[in-house]
């Protein structure tokens, strides 16, 4: 099928960007949206031009590293797919895909498609984790889980960091996927002992590099690939009032209001 | 060379725990002084990082991508695997290695094995204590399920996302340790070469994926944690950024490669679409536990599956096996799926592809048990193909998903060149000629939170580290040679892309090196390969510049060294006049068709040395005793 695709360019962060149309005559609705920008940047490198930078690494959903907006949507217009298994089939002959970057102040733009994401791993560097150092473990079976604490463990745990969540909030707040993290551990008996901290010291560093706050607008988890629930958000405040409440000394000190 | 592989002495059960007591310890004040560089940062060299940094090594951490967290590791599905005996099914730590040493088809070091299979619970308990979400029991405790090639139930899991969740528990503890300032990590940085000083690796030269700036970083030890090599294929089920580049500059460095020819096909993925394709999506094995696989009994039978009456399908695996049916390890099969499709009995469009049918199981245990089992897998397999896998059978045909050879490492996993330590898929050590479903992840975190830790103490306690300066000559020479690689791409200016070469390399490696191999089509490869080699350093057209983000670039130097490793692949699988595991030459065979070793001839693992350019690799054999587990015709019948 033919289609048009405008894409955003622009060289690095220094320069202009503008939209630049390309005409694809020989789309196979089998292919992935990623892989008929293989196709172009193919034809586009014969041609002496640019190809279009995107981030792209498994293409099978689960390493987060692709995704920018098409037709205004994260990821596109499939639920829970990300945009390295949104197939060309479900767009029509003549179709005009409009594909730029995530826009958001935390994640500067690097070049075409691609965003710099660290602000993600610093907000994990923060306390996205369990204090246990390698050999300190327990047997296993030592501590029970049942299984319903695990899968909302789970639920939350399978978040893959792209990023669609900011890219769709009108605030470009991170408070889903700050929050997946706090509610994977929170909820699990291991992560329990450090969980007010854990939200203090996150909510903390999410506002420090530059996030929205939210005003549940769900946009986030409409667009999220792997379908956090917005729970995973008021699992966070629960967090962070405990843990504003307790003013205890070791605590880090709260910061501004998670929701405004 | 000899290979000394420093296996310690005396009974298989206590030599690990001896060899620790008599390695030599850094005492906790001078960790700090010693500094540490790991490149990758996926389950191994996550993990190292992390246990390292714990300790007080100063480490530097490396990846190509923009975070730590999207190392391939990521995209493993099914599970790992642990001799906890939590069932009560007959489990140990012998059984463990025992089918480990077996499912490798007696490729494999024992002693190497064994200490995994030893250290393989500690590692479920380290991920239960960072909060990896396992699947439980309702009771409480932790779910097990079985998995390809074993007849016990020792594979944990979470869900379909077992590699996400122990990758983002390593993750998050070198996370932990970049807070506390003991590890710096360094993303979007790709590394191109090894820097070896005095005979010993000193640190490495990387470049920077956005501004394409060189840097040199020196260090007291080196440990690649890079991956596997599975993309030379050009379609895997590797990332696309999956690269060979860390260990191949390696292996130019003089750290010997071994048994590259150990390269594993995974049976169930989805069938090629198109020539557009740009990689291949796989299957849980897991779903084997439920799926069963056949073909019509007629060739190019062409009525849709539910059309074909129950007695006219051919459950070929378990009519074969039947002891172990549709559990059968990988390499038996991708095989098998092989030989039925080109005897014509393939399915769908391409007739590459074979029946996976959920219907007895959706009967057995109803669709909601069979929708939370395999939920996502499922859902990504009706995303991709447009089918629903509830109702028509998947269709599935073997791809190329994991490379048992790698780096040669020792017990202590440092490989030929001092200092340079290899863990992780990217070394050779514990899958021998195939290794068996769910277990990457075992020895990739076995690497990483156990072995590295203790072993490289053991070197820098027993060597002086003198500065390297900037102006050494080794560092420049390793600049020199990078940057003048890089430039030489870019200047050639030819006429065809660098993925057109790499699509054609991977069809010559995938028809001559892939399921089944000949002598004869070996060679006829190897020349093949040189030629469109030569045509490549000719011909190729890297677009843009070095000085910004050009993955075009990246693509370009990672496809050069595919070229020389493809190469290395089919003179080791020509070399080996056998078959075992993953490599089937189909001059070895038993009448029924059944990989035929030599154990005679053949019982080594083979090591290739790097000889300049313009000569021949040379090779070292390093001979392979087994005291516990007698080699024997491997049967799954």
């Amino acid at each position: 099928m033919k289609l048009t695709l405008k894409i955003w360019r622009q060289k690095n962060s220094n320069e202009k960007g503008a939209f630049v149309r390309y005409s694809m005559d020989d789309v196979d609705p089998e292919m992935s949206i990623l892989e008929c920008l293989d196709v172009l940047n193919e034809t586009l490198i014969l041609k002496g031009e640019a190809p279009v930078a995107f981030e792209h690494d498994c293409r099978e959903g689960i390493c987060g590293s692709c995704g920018f907006m098409i037709n205004g949507i994260a990821h596109g217009p499939e639920r829970a797919t990300t945009a390295c298994q949104l197939t060309m089939r479900h767009f029509k002959e003549g179709d005009e895909l409009t594909l730029e970057p995530w826009r958001a102040k935390a994640f500067p733009l690097i070049k075409d498609l691609v965003v710099n994401r660290r602000a993600f791993d610093h907000i994990i560097e923060a306390g996205g984790y369990v204090s246990v150092s390698t050999g300190q473990a327990p047997e296993g079976n030592n501590l029970p889980v049942g299984k319903e604490i695990a899968d909302e463990s789970m639920d939350a745990a399978a978040c893959i960091g792209c990023g669609a969540c900011v890219a769709a909030c009108p605030n470009a707040s991170a408070a889903l996927f700050t929050g997946a993290k706090i509610t994977h551990l929170g909820v699990l008996p291991q992560g329990e002992p450090e969980k007010e901290r854990r939200a203090l010291a996150m909510v903390a560093q999410m506002n420090a590099e530059g996030f929205g706050n939210c005003t549940s607008i769900g946009e986030c988890t409409g667009v999220c690939p792997k379908e956090i629930p917005l729970d995973v958000i008021a699992h966070m405040n629960c967090d962070y009032v405990l843990g504003t409440v307790r003013r205890r000394d070791d605590l880090p000190t709260p910061v501004t209001p998670v929701t405004a | 060379m000899t290979l000394d592989a420093k296996i310690p002495s005396g009974p298989i059960e206590d030599a690990w725990a001896k060899h620790c007591f008599d390695m030599k310890l850094v005492n906790p004040a001078n960790k700090r002084k010693h500094s540490l560089i790991v490149v990758g940062s996926g389950l191994a060299g996550g993990s190292a990082a992390a246990s390292l940094g714990e300790l007080g090594y100063k480490v530097k951490c490396f990846c190509f991508q923009d975070s730590p967290r999207r190392a391939h590791s990521i995209a493993a599905q099914g599970g790992i695997n642990a001799a906890k005996n939590y069932p009560n099914d007959g489990e140990s730590v012998f059984r463990l290695f025992y089918d480990t040493v077996k499912g490798g088809d007696f490729r494999a070091r024992e002693g190497n094995v064994y200490r995994l299979a030893q250290i393989s619970g500690k590692i479920i308990d380290q991920c239960v204590a960072q909060g990896v979400p396992f699947a439980r029991e309702y009771g409480g405790s932790l779910a097990n399920r079985s998995f390809g090639g074993a007849q016990v139930s020792r594979t944990f899991y979470a869900r379909g996302q077992t590699g996400q969740q122990l990758l983002l528990g390593a993750y998050q503890a070198l996370e932990r340790q970049v807070h506390a300032g003991s590890v710096t990590m360094i993303p979007r940085h790709e590394m191109l070469d090894l820097i070896v000083v005095d005979g010993r690796a000193r640190g490495i030269v990387a470049r920077n994926l956005v501004t394409g700036e060189f840097s040199v970083h020196i260090a007291d030890a080196v440990i690649l944690a890079s991956g596997g090599y599975g993309n030379v294929y050009y379609l895997s089920t590797n990332a696309k950024g999956s690269n060979a580049t860390a260990i191949w500059r390696a292996y130019k460095r003089g750290a010997l490669f071994a048994n590259p020819c150990f390269t594993q096909i995974h049976p169930t993925c989805i069938p090629v679409s198109g020539d557009y394709q740009s990689k291949l999506t796989l299957m849980s094995e897991s779903l084997r536990n439920d799926g069963r696989i056949w073909v019509p009994k007629k060739k190019g039978d062409t009525r849709s599956p539910d059309q074909i009456p129950e007695d006219e399908r051919d459950y070929y695996l378990e009519r074969r096996y039947p002891s172990f049916g549709n559990l059968v390890p990988r390499d038996v099969a991708s095989r098998n799926a092989k030989a039925m499709c080109d005897e014509g009995y393939g399915v769908g469009k391409s007739g590459l592809g074979v029946y996976l049918d959920f219907s007895e199981a959706i009967q057995r245990l109803g669709e909601k048990t069979v929708r939370e089992r395999y939920g996502n897998l499922f859902d990504m397999y009706q995303r991709i193909t447009d089918e629903n896998p509830y109702k028509v059978p998947m269709r599935i045909y073997p791809a190329i998903h994991y490379t048992m050879g790698g780096l040669w490492v020792d017990y202590e996993l440092q490989s030929t060149i001092p200092g340079l330590f290899v863990l992780g898929e990217a070394n050779f050590s514990d899958h021998g000629a195939n290794r068996l479903g769910a277990s990457a992840l075992m020895q990739g975190l076995s690497d990483g939170y156990f072995v590295i830790p203790y072993t490289i103490g053991n070197y820098l306690a027993t060597n002086k580290f003198p500065k390297v300066e900037d102006s050494n000559p080794a560092v420049q020479e390793a600049v020199t040679a990078v940057k003048s690689k890089i430039d030489k791409l870019l200047s050639i200016k030819g006429n065809r892309t660098v993925d057109s070469f790499h699509r054609e390399l991977g069809k010559i490696t995938w028809d001559y090196c892939g399921m089944a191999r000949t002598a004869e089509g070996l060679q006829t490869a190897i020349a093949k390969i040189r030629a469109l080699r030569e045509d490549y350093w000719k011909n190729v057209t890297v677009a843009g510049s070095a000085d910004d983000l050009n993955e075009s670039l990246e693509k370009a130097g990672r496809v050069a060294d595919y070229f020389e490793l493809a190469e290395l692949m089919c003179i080791d699988a020509h070399e080996r006049n056998e078959s075992c595991g993953g490599h089937f030459r189909e001059e070895y065979q038993t009448p029924d068709g059944e990989a035929q070793r030599d154990d005679e001839h053949y019982s080594y693992v083979a090591a290739w040395g790097y000889a300049g350019p313009d000569s021949p690799p040379s090779l070292t054999k390093e001979p392979l005793e087994f005291e516990y587990v007698h080699p024997s015709q491997r049967s799954y019948k």
